[in-house]
């Protein structure tokens, strides 16, 4: 990918040229954004497999991971839920609706030392869900908490 | 242009809490509009929170985030005339990049 980088760079591309690989994400305009779009996750159609694409297969469940939610929500459309960590080392927090178009909703870095494991997210629902939060911490694994959430009316139009 | 990142830091003890509300469409692409027309996939599929310049949080988002979407996040040793700045680029490009100095 650099290679290419450095031809384009060199060859003083035209920008019709370019504008196809900005769309594609193989070239970033401006400052490269740390967190890079993980695709496969987020497109990914069943939850089995954003799970495996976020390489979060295998992660065991735990009582440190604690989702915050409606049992309820009347509005699919905007449901807000917070997740909380008590893991030590934990470095991102990821948002699954299993039974979404799309499960990922959300994933969460958290890049600096001094920012708390903690997020609180506003979700559309398609239809009443398992939620699951999944916490990858520094030493590599995965862990994560179910929560049910019923929707009486789905967020899919909004 | 994007409308305003609006960024809120409370600084409560130790510990302040972050909220940003970012305005933005988020259509899913599932969507038609009242002409029955399809109105295309727009979404914010990336964001960062800086404070002082230096990276806190990093996000990643789907189009099942809600339209003009709050997000609540916690940080420690926040003061007085840190500054928090956050930046969004959506699934066309679009990029938006706001700061506030914590009071």
């Amino acid at each position: 990918m650099n290679e290419l980088r450095r031809r384009l760079l060199r060859g003083g591309s035209s920008a019709s040229l370019l504008l196809p690989l900005l769309g594609s994400g193989l070239l970033m305009p401006g400052r490269v954004l740390a967190a890079e779009w993980n695709k496969a996750a987020f497109t990914a159609r069943n939850v089995n497999d954003a799970l495996k694409h976020w390489g979060a297969g295998n992660a065991s469940d735990s009582r440190d991971v604690l989702i915050n939610a409606p049992e309820i929500a009347e509005n699919g459309a905007k449901v807000e839920i917070d997740v909380t960590s008590q893991l030590p080392g934990t470095r991102s927090i990821a948002v699954f609706a299993d039974k979404n178009p799309m499960p990922l909703c959300a994933a969460i870095d958290f890049t600096g030392s001094n920012a708390v494991p903690y997020c609180r997210l506003q979700l559309k629902l398609a239809e009443s869900s398992r939620i699951r939060a999944v916490v990858k911490t520094s030493d590599g694994k995965t862990y994560v908490a179910f929560k049910e959430i019923k929707v009486t009316l789905g967020g899919c139009g909004g | 242009m994007a409308d305003s990142i609006k960024i809120r830091a409370q600084i409560q003890g130790e510990i302040t809490d972050i909220r940003i509300l970012m305005q933005h469409p988020m259509e899913t692409g599932q969507r038609k509009d009242d002409k029955g027309q399809s109105v295309p996939v727009n979404f914010i599929q990336t964001f960062s929170v800086l404070h002082n310049g230096k990276g806190l949080i990093d996000g990643q988002l789907n189009t099942s985030i809600s339209k003009n979407p709050l997000f609540g996040f916690k940080a420690k040793g926040i003061k007085t005339g840190d500054k928090l700045a956050v930046s969004w680029v959506d699934n066309l490009g679009e990029r938006r990049q706001d700061e506030i100095v914590v009071a």
